[in-house]
C-alpha cells in the first residue's frame, strides 16, 4: 500500500497542479522583478514585464539563468528578500574561483524539509523508522535536507555525516537504522563493508535513499542485493534548494518532480528552444515557492526526459528519468561537482603546462579521480624527493580546489596526446550513463 | 671541485628507459656511472657522461626533460670502511645527503662515490680537509 506525507498534492489533479503553477509563477515573477535588480534588468534586456507573464504558458518568454549569473550574483545578487530574514546558507561543492550560494528563509527549510519528507515516505519511512543519514553535514545539502525531511516524517534521525565506516556500521547494527541515506557509492561500498564483517544480519535496513551522483541500474541491483534493500533514487541541487526537487517511487522508474514547488522545462541546449514532453533535453528548473533565493528557468546542465505517463504508484507530478549525460563538462566525483577549468586554474597557477588529462574511473564502486601532468624542465629535478614535495603542493592545491583528494600523475612531456580540435581533456571510465 | 651530472626524466612505462639510452648511443655518449631513482610513477636517470651540456642538448632537441646538477665525486678506499668514513665525516658535520651512488673503474684500485649534498661547498671543504680527495670530471674520464 503506497504512503504519501502529502497526498492531496502529490497525488492532485494535473488542473490543480497547473492551477499552483499559474499562480505561483506569476506572484514569484513580479516579486523578482520588483526585488532583484539583476532579474528586472535581464527581463527589461528581452523587453518583458511582469505582465507579460501570466501563467504558465508564458514562462519560455522569460530569459535563462546560468551558473555564470549565479557565480556574477555571488553573494547576494539575486536574494529576493532582506538578509535579516534569512536563516540558513548552503554552498555547492567545488566551483572556479567563487562559489554558489543559496539563502533560505526558515518557510524555505519547512518547504524543502517536506520536499524530502515526501521522498522517505515513499521510500516506505514513518514515524517508526531510524532514518540514517550519511551524507555530508554541512555546506552541503545532502545531510541538513534528508535530516529536514526525516524530522518532518518524524523519524528517529540518526545524524552521520559521511565517513568512518566502521561507527556507521556499529549505529546501524546497535541502533536498528532501517532506511539509508547517502551517496550510492557509499551505500555500495557499506554493502561491502557489511559483508566483510559478517554482520549483515544484525542491520535490519528496508530501504535507501541515493543520491548526489549518477548511478547506474546495475549498481542499483547490486545495492539492494548485497543489503537486502529497496534502493530509491533522489535528486536535487543546491541552487534550487537541495536533494528532494525530485525523487523515486515503489515504481523505481523515474523520479517525481515536487511541481508545486519547481517547475520543469526540457530545452535543446543548443538553442534553448522548449521541447515536449517525452523528448531528451536539458532540465530547467524554476522554483515558484522560495522566498530567499527564487530562481527563473535555471539550466540544471542535466541532460534528462519527462513524461507524465501515469504512475502505479498514485502520484500525479511529472516524472524526470536519472541524468543521461551533462550539456557541460562538469564532472560528479564522489557526489562532488569537478569541472576541468578548475583543474586547469590550479595547473596554471602552479606553473604546470596547459596540457593534462583528467582520468576518472570507479573501483570498488568509488570514484577516482587522476590528473595527468606533463614534466616540465622548471619543474624537473635531480632530487626525487623534490619532486614528490612539487607533486604534494599540487595535490594540496587540487584538494583545496575541489574538495576531493587527485592523484597526480607526471607523465613524459608530449606525452599526452594533441587533439587537433577541441582537447580531450577528460577520460571517463565510469559508462555512468 | 664539482663535476656534472645529468639528471633525466623518464616516465615509468615499458621501454621508457631504453628509448633514452638509444638517444645517448646513437650519439656516441659514454657514460662513466648512472644511478636511477624511481617513485611508481617516474624515475630519474642520473648519469655521469663526458659531455654533459652537450648531452643536455642533444636530449632536449629529443623531446626529454633534463637538467646538468654539479654534485661531488669522493674517491674511496675500496675495502671495508671506505663509504663510512665519507659518510662519518657529512654526519659529523650536519651535512644531509640527497643521494649517493658508487662506481669502480677498470684501471684504479680505488673506488668512487657520487655525492649530491644539500650544500656542495661545505661538503666539499668537510671532507678535503678530513683526507679525502675529491675528483675532477677530467680525471674521472681518464681513469
Amino acid at each position: 500500500m503506497e504512503k504519501y506525507f502529502q497526498p492531496e498534492i502529490e497525488c492532485a489533479s494535473q488542473e490543480q497542479i497547473k492551477a499552483w503553477q499559474d499562480e505561483r509563477l506569476v506572484k514569484t515573477v513580479r516579486r523578482v522583478y520588483e526585488n532583484v535588480p539583476y532579474y528586472r534588468q535581464r527581463m527589461e534586456e528581452k523587453g518583458i514585464t511582469p505582465d507579460d507573464i501570466r501563467s504558465t504558458a508564458d514562462l519560455h518568454k522569460l530569459p535563462f539563468l546560468t551558473k555564470d549569473d549565479l557565480r556574477d550574483a555571488y553573494p547576494y545578487g539575486l536574494l529576493a528578500t532582506p538578509l535579516s530574514d534569512c536563516v540558513r546558507i548552503q554552498s555547492t561543492s567545488g566551483t572556479t574561483g567563487r562559489r554558489v550560494v543559496a539563502f533560505y528563509t526558515q518557510h524555505d527549510i519547512d518547504l524543502w524539509d517536506e520536499c524530502c519528507a515526501r521522498a522517505i515516505v515513499a521510500a516506505g519511512g514513518s514515524k517508526d523508522d531510524v532514518v540514517h543519514v550519511c551524507y555530508g553535514y554541512g555546506l552541503f545539502t545532502g545531510g541538513p535536507g534528508l535530516n529536514g525531511g526525516s524530522h518532518k516524517v518524524g523519524s528517529l534521525t540518526l545524524p552521520m555525516s559521511s565517513g568512518n565506516t566502521e561507527r556507521q556500521i556499529q549505529f546501524m547494527c546497535d541502533l536498528g537504522s532501517t532506511i539509508l541515506c547517502c551517496t550510492p557509492s557509499y551505500a555500495a561500498y557499506l554493502a561491502e563493508s557489511i559483508y566483510e564483517r559478517g554482520v549483515r544480519d544484525q542491520i535490519k535496513l528496508k530501504a535507501g535513499i541515493f543520491g548526489a551522483e549518477a548511478w547506474t541500474e546495475e549498481m542499483r541491483q547490486d545495492i539492494q542485493d548485497k543489503l537486502g534493500i529497496k534502493a530509491y533514487d533522489i535528486y536535487g541541487l543546491t541552487e534550487i534548494s537541495g536533494p528532494g526537487v525530485s525523487f523515486e517511487c515503489s515504481e523505481q522508474t523515474g523520479m517525481h518532480i515536487n511541481e508545486d514547488h519547481f517547475i520543469a522545462e526540457i530545452i535543446d541546449p543548443n538553442t534553448g528552444e522548449v521541447l515536449p514532453d517525452g523528448e531528451k533535453g536539458e532540465l530547467v528548473f524554476t522554483s515558484i515557492t522560495k522566498e530567499a533565493f527564487p530562481l527563473i528557468r535555471y539550466r540544471t546542465r542535466d541532460i534528462c526526459i519527462l513524461t507524465r505517463k501515469k504512475c502505479s504508484c498514485g502520484r500525479t507530478h511529472v516524472k524526470m528519468s536519472k541524468p543521461m549525460g551533462r550539456s557541460d563538462d562538469m564532472l560528479i566525483i564522489k557526489g562532488v561537482n569537478v569541472f576541468p577549468s578548475q583543474i586547469e586554474t590550479v595547473l596554471m597557477n602552479k606553473g604546470y603546462p596547459a596540457n593534462y588529462q583528467i582520468i576518472v574511473s570507479r573501483e570498488h564502486n568509488s570514484d577516482k579521480l587522476e590528473v595527468q601532468v606533463e614534466m616540465t624542465p622548471e619543474l624537473f629535478s635531480d632530487s626525487v624527493s623534490e619532486i614528490s614535495k612539487r607533486e604534494k603542493e599540487l595535490i594540496d592545491a587540487l584538494k583545496a580546489m575541489l574538495g576531493i583528494y587527485a592523484k597526480v600523475t607526471l607523465v613524459a612531456p608530449k606525452s599526452i596526446t594533441r587533439s587537433e580540435g577541441k582537447a580531450v581533456r577528460v577520460i571517463d571510465n565510469r559508462n555512468l550513463y | 671541485m664539482t663535476i656534472k651530472q645529468l639528471s633525466i626524466f623518464v616516465e615509468n612505462k615499458a621501454g621508457g628507459l631504453a628509448e633514452v639510452t638509444r638517444t645517448l648511443y646513437e650519439n656516441n655518449i659514454d657514460m662513466r656511472t648512472l644511478s636511477i631513482a624511481e617513485t611508481p610513477d617516474f624515475g630519474v636517470l642520473r648519469a655521469i657522461v663526458n659531455d654533459p651540456e652537450k648531452t643536455a642538448a642533444i636530449l632536449t632537441e629529443a623531446g626529454y626533460i633534463c637538467k646538468v646538477t654539479p654534485v661531488l665525486a669522493a674517491e674511496i678506499e675500496d675495502r671495508p670502511g671506505g663509504l663510512n668514513k665519507v659518510l662519518e665525516l657529512l654526519s659529523e658535520n650536519g651535512i644531509n645527503l640527497e643521494y649517493t651512488y658508487a662506481f669502480v673503474t677498470r684501471t684504479a684500485d680505488k673506488a668512487y662515490m657520487v655525492l649530491r649534498p644539500a650544500d656542495n661547498e661545505s661538503a666539499a671543504q668537510v671532507l678535503t680537509n678530513g683526507g679525502i680527495r675529491l675528483v675532477c670530471a677530467d680525471e674521472l674520464f681518464r681513469l
